[in-house]
């Protein structure tokens, strides 16, 4: 039998009289008192209006404390420390790149909230998504490897909820694993092969026989992808890659591989704590002194642990805080974290502090936490400042058009202080290394 | 095409590679043989062993002195773990034997990332074994060379003490049969904590032996502890000369499939532990007592 009457809820008296108060209530308020609802009559998505109905805003972040990628983790959060304390204060070097912002965010306290991924995707995305339950959390961040960033972009897109990548070198980040809740502001793959290869033909010559170490997940394998396209066409081949798994206790199974293989150049594209070792052992089986040493995608700390290893060594890199002669934006930011820190930011720091005060430019332009609406700000690619000058986020696929450094490890003899590690040889524009938008097969899905 | 240098250069590092997993597995397998307590701080161990051995170079700049503290900090520090917290789980599941000494292996590594942080510390070689040596058929390491030996030297001593000693027969006989050993009137608890005690300390030796090898952190354990089970495994647990077979085939077969393909290197390994357990559960040389 069909029953199409609706069915009315099983009300007691008592209920409705409160319902019908607090809506009789409600309709007597001015409208200003809900600013989260006054954007326009958008429906509830993910933690919207939840997450930014009260006065403060909570971000999630879910970083690497402990394992692999521990101490370039503990870089990338004081990063993100510093740009919530800014935003806080209204201080001047956020003011700078986001003019809207007075204190806080659209005038709510920021709030951090922090786990520890130690750099694996399913403890990441449990952490976000009790910050997305429990806290409604108006912004994830987080990753320092890749597979935690393609994790998180996934979260982000099911859950509704915006996320700003950490440390990712993937080109899959922003390629066939894109979202349009993600985005990235540092380099990646791509980008650090195409600005570091010609420095390295112009070095080493064409037609070289390179070695390659990959760690065995998706930024080595894109890494070492691209380098290898890009090296081709000057003539270079493949001897060997050697493939480790994340955290490899030892390398000197894989130097010995490398060691027999007739390689020029040694291309690391290990990272965290596996390129401090595999750098070592390389030493100690004297691969570095058969051939020359390259890292496409630098590793904060990488000079300073491995202690005079860099020497004469060339990488790409995000950000090297020397570049504060040139941008403005850097020297404030340097002299703030050093300030509060007590060393120099490393690119760790850079990506997550510009990442957030990005994200809340955005939020200050919409004039609203609405993420489908924040996302169409980020999406008009306005050129924006960071801290490597001026910038804009690509809208087919959220990555950020922003300069890559190639820079050179200093002899101890030409440091000026026990961090002056690197020069820079060069500062890259982005726009030339950049694939076209649909080459790594991103689709960005919907935005409700 | 096999490269034969290269094979040969891959079996020498396998043999150096399982010398130092055997030494750490042994350590790991005489407790559970004895105690029948599988110790998830044996990682963390051998972590402590390298630290308490950089803070001894750091202050004398001497190796020797280096490897003694480390192995007698570990040694201390395990008879002390397990006199306050272990002996209260011996006749507990061996699920609350594993939460608990899982429980304090992350307990050792905090305590050592809040003192030393997260960044990597390093322990130089002795002088002697700096550098690096022809083998003719290849270059190697030194101090590598150097580890084989003195790794030697340690399972030798161990190999007297547990089968030349009445301390290691009655260990050796603790591993077949605990309760008779009680019942003959040998204070088990008083042998049970110098067991710990020497199981500790061959890992906190390895630790500190390994230092030069590899750099310092705190989660170093934890890689190396995955390894240490799987050797122990295919070795037969609760065996010695388990423990020194299984680490040579583990660390023979690391070496020999990345030569082959690198990938795979470590899937091999399990992919041996998985054959072992199928076709011989209690491992190559264990008691049927421990299957």
């Amino acid at each position: 039998m069909s029953n199409d009457t609706p069915k009315l809820p099983n009300l007691s008296r008592r209920t409705l009289l409160q319902v019908g108060a607090g809506a009789a209530g409600g309709a007597m308020l001015p409208a200003f008192s809900f600013p989260a609802f006054a954007a326009g009559d958008h429906p509830a998505i993910g933690t919207w209006p939840a997450g930014s109905s009260g006065n403060s805003v909570s971000l999630g972040a879910a970083v690497p404390r402990t394992g692999t990628y521990a101490v370039q983790g503990e870089d990338e959060l004081k990063g993100w420390q510093l740009a919530v304390e800014h935003l806080n204060e209204g201080h001047e070097l956020a003011r700078k790149i986001s003019p809207k912002t007075k204190k806080g965010v659209l005038g709510k306290e920021v709030k951090l909230l922090v786990a520890d991924s130690a750099a694996k995707p399913n403890e990441a995305v449990q952490a976000q998504q009790r910050f997305i339950t429990e806290n409604k959390i108006v912004l994830m961040t987080g990753s320092t490897s890749s597979a935690v960033a393609v994790a998180l972009n996934k979260l982000a897109q099911r859950e509704k909820v915006l996320y700003v990548a950490g440390i990712s070198g993937s080109n899959d980040t922003t390629g066939k694993d894109c979202v349009r809740y993600g985005f990235r502001q540092n380099f990646f793959g791509q980008t650090a092969a195409a600005a570091i290869a010609p420095v390295m033909i112009k070095q080493f010559g064409k037609n070289k026989k390179a070695a390659y170490m990959t760690p065995d997940y998706t930024y080595g394998h894109t890494v070492t992808k691209s380098m290898q396209d890009v090296l081709a066409k000057a003539g270079w081949t493949t001897v060997t890659n050697q493939v480790s798994p994340l955290g490899a206790p030892d390398f000197s199974s894989y130097l010995l591989n490398v060691a027999n293989s007739g390689a020029d150049v040694l291309i690391n594209v290990n990272w965290g704590h596996d390129a401090v070792l595999s750098i070592q052992q390389a030493k100690q089986f004297g691969v570095l002194d058969k051939m020359k040493l390259v890292v496409p995608y630098q590793i904060p700390f990488l000079a300073r642990e491995t202690g005079g290893l860099m020497e004469g060594v060339y990488a790409a890199t995000d950000y090297w805080w020397t570049i504060e002669d040139k941008y403005p934006l850097a020297k404030m930011f340097n002299a703030a974290f050093e300030k509060k820190f007590g060393y120099k930011p490393e690119w760790g720091a850079e990506n997550a502090y510009i990442s957030f005060i990005h994200w809340a430019r955005m939020v200050e332009e919409t004039g609203s936490f609405y993420p489908p609406d924040i996302i169409k700000t980020w999406e008009k690619g306005e050129t924006i400042p960071s801290l490597v000058g001026d910038v804009h986020y690509r809208p087919q696929d959220h990555q950020a058009i922003r300069p890559v450094i190639i820079v050179k490890g200093k002899t101890k003899k030409e440091m000026k202080n026990k961090e002056d590690w690197y020069e820079v040889v060069e500062i890259v524009p982005g726009e030339g290394l950049m694939q076209k938008p649909d080459e790594f097969g991103c689709k960005l899905g919907d935005y409700t | 095409m096999i490269n034969w240098a290269n094979l040969i250069s891959q079996m020498f590092n396998g043999l150096v590679l399982g010398a130092l997993l055997a030494l750490i597995s042994s350590g790991l397998t005489i407790i559970y043989g004895t105690l029948g307590v599988l110790n998830l701080a044996h990682g963390a161990m051998f972590m402590l062993g390298g630290y308490a051995g950089y803070v001894a170079y750091t202050y004398t700049e001497s190796f020797v002195v280096a490897v003694a503290a480390g192995s007698l900090f570990v040694m201390v520090a395990g008879v002390i773990m397990e006199r306050v917290i272990v002996r209260h789980f011996y006749s507990r599941p061996d699920s609350d034997q594993l939460l608990v000494t899982f429980g304090i292996s992350i307990c050792f590594v905090e305590l050592v990332r809040f003192c030393f942080g997260s960044l990597s510390l390093t322990v130089p070689p002795p002088k002697l074994f700096a550098g690096i040596t022809s083998l003719g058929f290849m270059f190697y390491p030194t101090y590598r060379l150097a580890v084989v030996g003195i790794i030697a030297v340690a399972l030798l001593v161990l190999f007297i003490v547990l089968y030349k000693t009445r301390l290691g027969m009655i260990v050796r006989a603790g591993i077949e049969d605990s309760v008779m050993v009680s019942s003959l009137g040998i204070d088990v608890y008083k042998v049970f904590m110098v067991v710990f005690g020497i199981g500790a300390m061959a890992a906190g030796f390895a630790g500190i032996v390994n230092a030069p090898v590899v750099s310092l952190t705190p989660d170093m354990g934890e890689a190396i502890l995955v390894q240490t089970f799987v050797v122990v495994v295919i070795g037969g647990v609760g065996s010695f000369p388990g423990a020194i077979i299984g680490g040579l085939i583990a660390g023979e077969i690391i070496s020999i499939t990345s030569m082959i393909n690198p990938g795979y290197a470590y899937v091999m390994l399990f992919a041996a532990m998985t054959l072992v357990l199928v076709l011989r559960p209690r491992g190559l040389l264990g008691s049927a007592s421990r299957e």
